[in-house]
This record gives C-alpha cells, structure tokens and sequence, in this order.
C-alpha cells in the first residue's frame, strides 16, 4: 500500500510539471523524467534571464546602453528599448508554452540581430571595449540559447504529454461516505452492484475470483475483458486486475478508511489503464466520453447517493445526456435503469 | 401544464411543457397554489449567473398539495398542504446531519459543474440553474419535490397561503441573516437593501432583540415599509444621504455593531468605484459588484459581524480584506439551510409575533409571471413582492 499512498500524495500536487510525474513508475522512466526536468529548468532560467534583460532594457536604456558602451543617443535607446520588448515577449513565451522550443529559438535570432547590431555599433562607438565584451557575452549566451534550443526541440516528442512515454493513465480519486466500512465495503465488494454507479460499465458477472466485465463504449460498442480479485481484506481494501488478454488492461483499488469525526468511510479509488500501442490518454477519454477522473469522481457520487440516500438522484434535467432544459422528458419512461433503485433492501 | 420559463435575458414566458413525473422514490408531486418571484430570480432574469439553459422552469418560492408520493414517502399522504424549501437536502448526508441542508452532499446532480466554479458543491436548488441541479422550478402548475420526507413542512389550514408562503425562502433567509449576527442586547444592526430579504432580516433582527434596526435603500416606498412593517428604527436614503455620516450619528461614530448585506451582485451606487466595477462586470471579467458588501465592511464597527445573504455568484474585486484583518471583524454567509428553521418560524407566524404577508404588493396569476419579472425589476408601480397564483 505504500506506494500507491505515495502516488495519490503526488496526484495532488496538481502543477503542469508533475501531472503526468504519477504516470510513470517503471525505473527508465524516471531517469527520463529527471532528465525533462533539467531540460525544463534550463529552458526557465533562460526564460527568466529574458524577462530580467528586457525589463532593464525597457526601462532603463540608458543605464543599459552606458554597460555595454552603446552610444548614449535617442536612438540607441529607443534601439535598446525595442530589443528590450523583444526580449520580453521571448522570455514570457518560453516560460509560459507548452512547448517552448520556438520561443527558445526566438532567443537565439534575437541574439544573432544583437551581434549584427553590437557589429554595427562598434563602428560609431565611443567605448570600443565595453562594447568589446559585450559582443563577447553575446556570443556566449547564444551558444548556451543554441544549445538549449536543440537540446528541448530534439526531445520534444519524449517530454510531451502526448507522447510516446504516455504507456498508462492511472486515475485516483476519493470520496468520504457517511456509512459505516462495513457497509460500503460490502457493496463494492459484490461486484455485480458497480454498473448502479459506474457509468461506463453496463454489466459485470462473478465466477469465483474471476469477473467479466462488459463497457458501454461510444456508439453503442461493447468492450468486455476478465478481471481477478488480487486482494481482497475485508473492510480496509479491495484489488483487482484484468487478465492479460484483455484489450484495455487495467487495474484498480479499493480503500476503506474510518473518516475522522464519525463521518463514515473514506474510499481512496485507484484505476490504471494499460493502454495498448497507438492509443492515448486523450482517446481513453474519448473512448468514455469524458475525463477519466471526472468519470470516477461522477460515478463515486452515485455510489454516495446510493449508500446514504438509496438510490442514484435524479434530477429533471440530468436524466438526459447533454444540454435539456430543467422541465420534464416529454417521453415516457420505461422504468428505465435510470430511476431503478439499487437493491439495497429498506430505504432510510 | 404551464410553467413560466426562463429564454433569456429578460426573456420569461409560461409555456405548455411536460407534467413532472416521480423519478427517484422519494419524490413527490404538488399541484402548486402560491409561488413567488424572488430578487434572486432577478439575477437570472438579467442574466448574471451562469448555467442556465433556454426552457428552464423557474421558481424555488413555492407551495401547494400533494398529489403523488413515490414508494419512499411516508410521512406524506395525497392532499397534505405543504410549504417547500428552496434547497433540495438528503438528510441522510454529514451536512445534513448537521443541519446544514443548502449543503446537502447528494441533491445536486451536477456537483462536478460547481465544483469547477466553487471548488465544491452545494445542494441542488429548484429552479435554480444547471450549476445546481438542473431542476425544474415551482413558477408552474405542477412541481416535481425530490426527498419530500425531508423538505417539505405541512401547514395548519388556518394560516393562508400569503402568511407561509415565505417559509420557503425569504423569511428563514433573512431570519439567518440576523442569526448569523449573533444579536446582543443593545446592538444596532445596519441592514443593506429593503427587499423583501431585507425586509425580514430586519425584522428578524428586532424579534432577536437589536436595540435599532437601521434601512438603507434608495427606494422611499420601501424605506418607508421597512420603518412601518419591518421594525426598522431608522432609515437612511443613499439618494439622499451620506451613509458614512448616517450611520456615524445613529450609532455614536462606533458603527453598526452588525451589518447585513441583502442586496448581492446587482448592487447600486455612487462614485468611481461603481463604475468601475459595472464597467468590469459589462466586460465580464468581473461577475458580480460587490458595492453594497464594501460598504457594509467599512461602516461596521471593530469587532463586529458582517452577514451576507445578498447572492453572490462568482468573483468580486477590490475586496477591502485590510478592514476585516486589521478590524477583527467576522464574515459570516451561506444560502439559508431552511430546513432547519421551518418549524420555529411556523410557530412564530402561529403566535402572532409576526406575518410574513406584509411583503406582499401584487398578486398576478402565473399567466402573467413575465409581467411580474418586468416589474418587479424596473419597479414600474411599487413593487416589493410578487405573488402568483398558480391555481
């Protein structure tokens, strides 16, 4: 269990950088994601550099124009101010895309216009050797621009979120149950109750350690694979995983804890999808039309409304897919699985 | 059956839809007698808030009789006259539980589309957008009351409907107003807006034994409710009046001990700063203009409560948290948890100590609800409250 608290710990830390770290977890993997992460670093420190050098040509082109032994006139400034703009614009790019190898190719043009500029200059300049080092440090930063430049744009593919790292989506959600680990222990653990709250399931029948599932995909399309219980402790947790032949493997988890305070069960729910060459995290969401965390946490809360209220709440407007105005269906209704309640005995 | 629905901004008409039908076991049925327009249902006429969806039945100030009850419902029986609260609660929930019904876990089926806006959910409301349910509303013949073995409270025939009414919303709404103010003898209690919210949280506040009630509005025929009907003390025209000098005069320049703002998003007022902030919100990078709110955290006194129960929808700006910090003062708020009030404020419509029907100006049958919305918003004649009649 340790490593899969570790995991949900890490889920939580929601920032663009680590949002996918929670996905790879065989060893090679996360060599490559630390050598990302130098990249990524190395890519912001010279976003930030931008930003600093822009700002102070921007601002205060004098001062800059008096270090670098430009000539003190109006339009060295109004130069030095334009190229500070220049620099700006690069900076924030770089720290803000995505996919920041333009923006750090930008600064490496920008840095060939400055040596053709420096050049130019040192024609007129009255402090030939100030502007001698300058052109010097030029040279050298865009050595270190080029380099960096070629470095992300060469592993672009491999860092990028939808690339060919991306094996598996594992999807963590929890949700506090105001009855008692037992209760909802028990529920779960009839896997025959799941499709009242899951979604995307349509049907699961037991044999022994052994389940099949079956998945309403889109337009109607029936996926079904065999899943086995792999751990089973009563009242604390609940594993299972598809057997091997199965088109989309997966895996998931189960957790009861005690919430403090009297108020009932936590669930901590872990699902993994293996996903089979070719398709993405993207097309998994497809494949359920949704987010795949936005699909568990909906279906937990229908596990909720069952367990508490005793049956899945309806209102006038959610009963239908999509967009339909808060009034009653103009159809009858079938007694669909829509309103049935779930087979929880009384209610309360 | 007819149902007034929302198209629009400042587009409402009662339209033939279908009849409501039991869905969940603990649902019921109620042809609706009496409903109302609420100031809050002006947000979505003007469209303000978000998550509205064109056909949508409006209304969540309703009352009427049962007419059916799903399998789950025993306390209920066909023909019962019942009052229903605006939010829709499980009761079985820890919210619930802990009587904090417009925070019921499990009533709003759309939770995951709040959560985006507020970080979580809140109870499903009726009539209220799809943010919160997508239910239908009780301006209409028919209403559909999911848990109704929760909500609902059932009425002696001997109060009218125009004395109950308001136990769906704005009475308790008000009354929570003042709660939240934690009234001691001798406090003086500010109440922004002289609606008929405010109207009842000034009311409210002298039947919890403020010393002064002070109005502030800038309709004289409301001010001049408040003062006769309300229980207010004092009352202060924002036309006509700096309301920092007022205020400072009434209370001996310490400021009232607890203000109230019942006004909300759409507030009125004066100077840079209002319009600054109409221009943002016309702009919609600001959702609602928090004039009333600011002015309500100035004027009030060290160490005094702010309440507010004006709606709020999404993100306000230039919020004066240096007053609040450095002035010890408390911001309480939430949408009113009725269920938990209904029966004492029954008892106190039963013992004479107040009648809500004061608020009342108009009387429309639902037919006409569109004609209510326009005046109720642009108070063509003088508007404080609207009633329909559905039946």
């Amino acid at each position: 269990m340790e490593s899969f608290q570790e995991t949900s710990g890490e889920s939580r830390s929601d920032n663009g950088e680590g949002r996918y770290g929670d996905f790879f977890d065989s060893p090679g993997n996360g060599q490559r994601t630390r050598e990302h992460t130098r990249r990524a670093m190395r890519a912001a420190g010279l976003g930030w550099f931008s930003v600093g050098l822009g700002a102070a040509e921007l601002l205060a082109p004098r001062a800059v124009g008096r270090l670098i032994g430009a000539r003190n006139d109006a339009s060295s400034r109004k130069a030095l101010r334009m190229l500070g703009l220049r620099e700006l614009t690069s900076g924030i790019l770089i720290l803000t895309q995505k996919k920041p190898a333009p923006a750090l190719w930008s600064r490496v043009v920008g840095d060939l216009m400055d040596l053709a500029l420096l050049g130019t200059a040192g024609r007129r300049s009255s402090r030939p050797t100030r502007l001698l080092a300058a052109t010097a440090a030029v040279v050298g930063v865009t050595v270190v621009d080029a380099m960096t430049a070629l470095d992300v744009s060469r592993h672009a593919d491999s860092d990028h979120e939808d690339g060919a790292l991306e094996r598996s989506v594992s999807v963590n959600k929890a949700l506090t149950i105001n009855r008692p680990a037992s209760e909802v222990y028990a529920f779960w653990r009839d896997f025959t109750n799941l499709p009242s709250f899951m979604s995307h399931v349509a049907r699961v029948d037991v044999n022994g350690a052994h389940s099949r599932w079956q998945a309403r995909g889109p337009a109607g399309v029936e996926l079904s694979w065999e899943a086995e219980l792999t751990e089973d402790r009563p009242n604390e947790l609940i594993a299972w995983k598809s057997l091997p032949d199965a088109l989309l493997e997966n895996q998931g988890s189960v957790q009861f804890l005690d919430a403090p305070g009297g108020r009932g069960t936590e669930i901590h729910v872990q699902i993994r999808f293996e996903l089979p060459l070719g398709l993405t995290g993207f097309t998994l969401g497809k494949l359920f039309s949704g987010i795949p965390e936005q699909k568990l946490e909906n279906d937990l809360r229908r596990l909720k409304q069952i367990l508490e209220t005793g049956t899945v709440v309806r209102s006038d407007a959610s009963i239908h897919a999509g967009p339909h105005p808060a009034q009653a269906s103009s159809k009858v209704s079938k007694g669909s699985k829509k309103t049935k309640t779930a087979n929880r005995g009384a209610l309360p | 059956m007819k149902a007034n629905c929302w198209l629009g901004k400042h587009e409402v008409s009662v339209q033939t839809v279908p009849d409501p039908k039991i869905l969940n076991p603990r649902d019921a049925i109620l042809r609706v007698t009496s409903t109302a327009i609420c100031g809050s249902d002006l947000h979505l006429y003007n469209g303000f808030v978000p998550g509205m969806e064109k056909g949508d039945i409006l209304g969540h100030e309703f009352m009427g009789e049962v007419v059916e009850v799903g399998p789950g419902v025993r306390n209920l029986r066909v023909g019962d006259r019942v009052v229903v609260p605006f939010p829709i609660a499980c009761g079985n929930c820890v919210s619930c539980g802990r009587g904090m019904f417009s925070l019921c876990e499990n009533s709003n089926p759309n939770a995951w589309m709040a959560e985006k806006l507020w970080g979580h959910s809140p109870a499903g409301l009726f009539g209220y957008t799809h943010l919160l349910g997508g239910y239908a509303g009780g301006q209409a013949e028919y209403v559909r009351v999911p848990f109704a073995d929760v909500g609902p409270l059932k009425v002696p025939p001997e109060l009218t409907d125009e004395q109950v009414l308001f136990l769906s919303d704005i009475f308790p709404t008000g009354y929570m107003g003042a709660e939240m103010c934690n009234i001691k003898p001798g406090d003086v209690i500010a109440v922004w807006g002289a609606g008929p919210v405010g109207l009842f949280a000034m009311a409210s506040a002298r039947l919890l034994g403020a010393e002064r009630v002070i109005a502030i509005d800038r309709v004289p025929d409301r001010l001049r409710r408040a003062l006769d009907k309300a229980g207010a003390t004092d009352a202060i025209d924002y036309e006509h009046v700096d309301v920092h000098e007022a205020l400072a005069e009434l209370t001996g320049g310490r400021g009232p001990d607890a203000c109230i703002d019942a006004v909300g998003m759409e507030a009125q007022g004066h100077g840079p700063m209002y319009v600054v902030d109409r221009t943002k919100q016309a702009m919609m990078i600001e959702t609602d203009r928090p004039i009333a709110l600011r002015q309500a955290i100035r004027e009030c006194a060290n160490g005094g409560v702010v309440s507010v129960i004006g709606v709020y929808g999404g993100f306000i700006d230039s919020f004066p948290m240096g007053a609040v910090v450095n002035r010890s003062l408390t911001i309480r708020s939430g949408q009113c948890h009725v269920q938990r009030y209904l029966q004492p404020l029954l008892e106190r419509i039963q013992r004479g100590e107040i009648d809500p029907s004061f608020v009342i100006t108009h009387t429309l049958p639902l037919d006409q609800a569109a004609k209510g919305y326009d005046m109720f918003l642009n108070q063509r004649d003088v508007c404080e409250k609207v009633v329909l009649k559905a039946a």
